[in-house]
């Protein structure tokens, strides 16, 4: 390791990392883009970054370093040289676009990886700090990439039709002189397959389940959080243990008592098994939020001749508001997205919740744009809800404990 | 004589406390023995029946009624139809009898022997029924102005039918079929193979991937709070639609990826990603990890921002590089929160269903344990075996909440 600390071995080293790194991310970014061809060339990618490392090391980190590594890139990428390949398909504009993004950002973003690394011996802090930098810039690209390609995916596919989807699968470019159009998948969804319907249900049914669950969490809570009795301890640590039970075990036995009661493919029938499966991690969130409101509070409204029940409603709830909303958001996600015990109890399309629906678009008869079409109409209420609240639900996730 | 010793027992205060405490607890209580100890104690005795998907649906009589013959005026002679069928037939049904209203103005003639007649109130007695038996009953009945009059059908009002069929899931027929047929071979030992290597390296993976997101967002930057809003994205959305949209991705014949793959020259033709063994398992493994780091990422970003920064200033001031940082200062201080969530992670991968349900359906050597409860009750229609899957899988789980609990003790409050 200690031969790596030197300022001329560091600087080509992160250089030639981080060019391959980048050329991928703009490759990639590109093909999605575009549709064209662009690959990266690790080889090419790897000396081309190991000599612009070298040179800023070497001369130090100017704008005229800078300059000269973007045009560098630009130049022998357009020569077909260069640590980017764009194919025949690809246009001048857009080869000229990808080399000129990748160019600029390589020049930026390695300066200020190699920031304090001399030509000579580094100190470990020197050395570790610029490795970490490389690693930071890494992570943030490699997490924002995995995440938002399937989401990407997800949405374009649904703008498009079959027949191009299969003529080229990276071409994601949308033509946008269809207009709405483009929405068609959509339209289809809701006036033919009563996606509508599906949304209100799943809509009615998240609803009622978190006032439900609420209703039976929140005096369950404040009484494991306040009350002393026998079997506190071994209750508090029940309702983690029922909060293991995999849904699957219990998913057969309901299915067999809904099948027998004929409860099965009913609204209702969902309504009554959902709320069962949210109390506990409902009651364990809410009684670690109670545990830590002050006592005295409390205290002083029994005084003052409230009965129990009157302080927790006149004084713990309305202190709890925040935790409340977060645990409301939670339950009302695990709902939403619920699919196993919709998949097995629903069989009538008039009843689906929205994710039994999208179920019901797996099929070889029907078009893949309508399966992910109905994924992002399931998907855009529960992020915007989340984007909109995301304060409270991260709160509320990390102060109680989670179920996965 | 006073008494100085402190009060013993529970008093009064005490006692109306507790009380309170169950009466506030009571409807939970009770919706969760309902919903999750009732269906517990059934899968147990589900598992050692033999029970399909058929067994289901109980036997049951069948009865259709309707008038055969003329009822045009007063005095034409017809026919009450019954008929009357064992809905199985595999399963008997003992004393089947069945009791229904003639309507007003119809005079009924010879009666069958097997049925008695009360004022207008008919009730047949038909005995034992052998599987699939089929039976017409005729009751003659003589026309009456009363009926030409009143309109109402024999049809009309419902007979109501009664027998005893034995219900495989009650009665006393007990077998160890199911769990022979679990136990069985090496597709067990297989089932459980995969069922390990998901849920170790999917945990692993999802706790690694979580600390490398946290290290990341563990600053103050622009921007922070959109990316961490960005990276809980996967445990969001609903799993049904990111996992058909990874399967989209994947396709062989019109997946992005494939395409992108191909045309970066790292392979000449198209993988079947969710169908080869073993890369469809390491891909389900993949999926579990990115659709669960975000958690991960959460809880010990969580734990992070609580670290006080002076160790961070003192370490620095002796000369500590940021890695011996990591190592010496960050490292034992996450030790309790990673311990904790790889037990929730591990206990949960192990449970988890839905994702590689939707993924890959349990095939390419992909059926975890519970994959294996839905293919066994569903798949095979056999709801003994699947039955006998779901209490192994609930033994395996008492026995890691054991460890759980020793562990949390430790780190209460997570």
């Amino acid at each position: 390791m200690s031969n790596l600390r030197y300022g001329y071995v560091t600087g080509p080293l992160l250089g030639a990392l981080w060019l391959v790194v980048l050329s991928t991310t703009v490759s990639v970014a590109m093909s999605f883009a575009t549709g064209d061809a662009f690959r990266p060339s690790i080889l090419l990618s790897l000396v081309w970054g190991a000599v612009a490392g070298g040179l800023i090391v070497a001369i130090g980190r100017n704008v005229i370093v800078q300059g000269i590594i973007t045009a560098a890139i630009i130049a022998t990428v357009m020569i077909g040289f260069g640590p980017m390949v764009t194919g025949e398909s690809a246009g001048t504009l857009a080869s000229i676009l990808g080399a000129a993004i990748l160019g600029v950002s390589f020049a930026v973003s390695l300066a200020v990886i190699l920031t304090d690394i001399n030509p000579g011996e580094l100190t470990r802090h020197e050395f570790e700090a610029a490795v970490i930098r490389f690693l930071t810039g890494f992570g943030y690209i490699f997490f924002t990439a995995i995440v938002l390609i399937p989401f990407y995916v997800m949405v374009m596919t649904s703008l498009k039709n079959q027949a191009e989807l299969i003529q080229n699968p990276l071409d994601f470019s949308i033509d946008l002189s269809k207009g709405w159009d483009l929405f068609r998948s959509y339209d289809e969804l809701f006036r033919q397959f009563n996606f509508g319907t599906y949304l209100l249900n799943s809509f009615l049914i998240s609803v009622l389940t978190v006032f439900i669950t609420l209703a039976f969490a929140i005096p369950g809570a404040y009484a494991v959080a306040r009350l002393r009795f026998k079997g506190r301890a071994a209750f508090s640590r029940s309702i983690l243990l029922i909060y293991m039970v995999p849904m699957i075990v219990l998913a057969l036995p309901i299915y067999i008592a809904f099948s027998m009661t004929g409860l099965r493919n009913s609204i209702g029938g969902i309504i009554l098994i959902y709320p069962v499966t949210t109390i506990p991690v409902a009651l364990y969130m809410l009684q670690g939020y109670f545990r830590g409101l002050p006592a005295e509070v409390e205290e002083a409204g029994l005084m003052d001749g409230l009965s129990r029940l009157k302080v927790i409603w006149k004084i713990t709830l309305p202190l709890s508001l925040p935790a409340l909303a977060s645990v409301s958001l939670y339950v009302f996600m695990i709902a939403w997205n619920e699919f196993l015990l919709a998949f097995m109890l629903l069989d009538d399309p008039t009843k689906f919740t929205l994710t039994r629906g999208i179920a019901s678009l797996d099929s070889s008869e029907i078009p893949r744009q309508h399966l992910m079409a109905g994924s992002v109409i399931a998907t855009v209420p529960i992020m915007a809800l989340f984007l909109g609240l995301e304060k409270f639900m991260t709160k509320g996730l990390t102060a109680g404990s989670v179920k996965g | 004589m006073t008494d100085l010793s402190p009060p013993r027992g529970t008093g009064p205060l005490a006692k109306r406390e507790a009380r309170l405490a169950w009466g506030l607890l009571s409807p939970t209580l009770i919706a969760v023995a309902l919903v999750v100890v009732l269906p517990l104690l059934a899968i147990f005795w589900i598992s050692v029946k033999p029970v399909s998907l058929a067994d289901l649906r109980p036997p049951e009589v069948v009865l259709r009624e309707d008038l055969r013959g003329d009822a045009e005026a007063v005095g034409d002679e017809a026919n009450i139809r019954y008929r009357l069928r064992n809905s199985s037939q595999e399963q008997p049904i003992g004393g089947v009898s069945f009791t229904d209203v003639i309507p007003e103005g119809l005079t009924v003639g010879t009666l069958d022997e097997r049925c008695t007649l009360d004022g207008q109130a008919l009730s047949c007695d038909l005995g034992d029924w052998e599987p699939g038996y089929r039976e017409n009953l005729m009751i003659p009945v003589t026309i009456g102005q009363a009926y030409l009059d009143g309109g109402i059908e024999p049809g009309d009002s419902d007979a109501a039918v009664e027998g005893k069929a034995s219900n495989v899931l009650t009665n006393s027929t007990f077998t160890f079929d199911n769990f022979a047929r679990v136990f069985d071979g090496a597709e067990f030992w297989g089932v459980l193979g995969v069922t390990m290597f998901y849920t170790v390296f999917g945990t692993i993976g999802a706790l690694l991937f979580g600390l490398f997101a946290a290290l990341l967002l563990n600053k103050e930057f622009r921007g922070q709070g959109i990316l961490r809003g960005l990276y809980l994205f996967p445990y969001v959305a609903p799993v049904i639609a990111v996992a058909f949209a990874w399967v989209l991705l994947f396709d062989p014949f019109s997946g992005s990826a494939n395409a992108l793959l191909v045309q970066m020259g790292v392979t000449s033709e198209a993988i079947n990603f969710f169908g080869e063994r073993p890369l469809a398992l390491i891909m389900v493994t993949v999926f579990e990890i990115w659709r669960y780091f975000p958690l991960s990422f959460l809880f010990i970003l969580a734990r992070m921002q609580s670290i006080d920064t002076d160790m961070y200033e003192a370490a620095d001031m002796d000369g500590a590089s940021p890695f011996q940082q990591f190592w010496a200062l960050s490292v034992p201080q996450l030790l309790g929160i990673l311990s904790v969530l790889f037990l929730l992670r591990f206990i949960w991968t192990f449970n988890k269903f839905d994702d590689i349900f939707l993924l890959t359906g349990g095939n390419a050597g992909t059926r975890t344990l519970t994959v294996n409860v839905y293919e066994q009750a569903f798949a095979v229609s056999n709801i003994g075996a699947g039955a006998a899957v779901a209490v192994v899988i609930f033994c395996c789980l008492l026995l890691f909440s054991v460890f759980f609990f020793k562990f949390i003790s430790q780190e209460e409050g997570l």
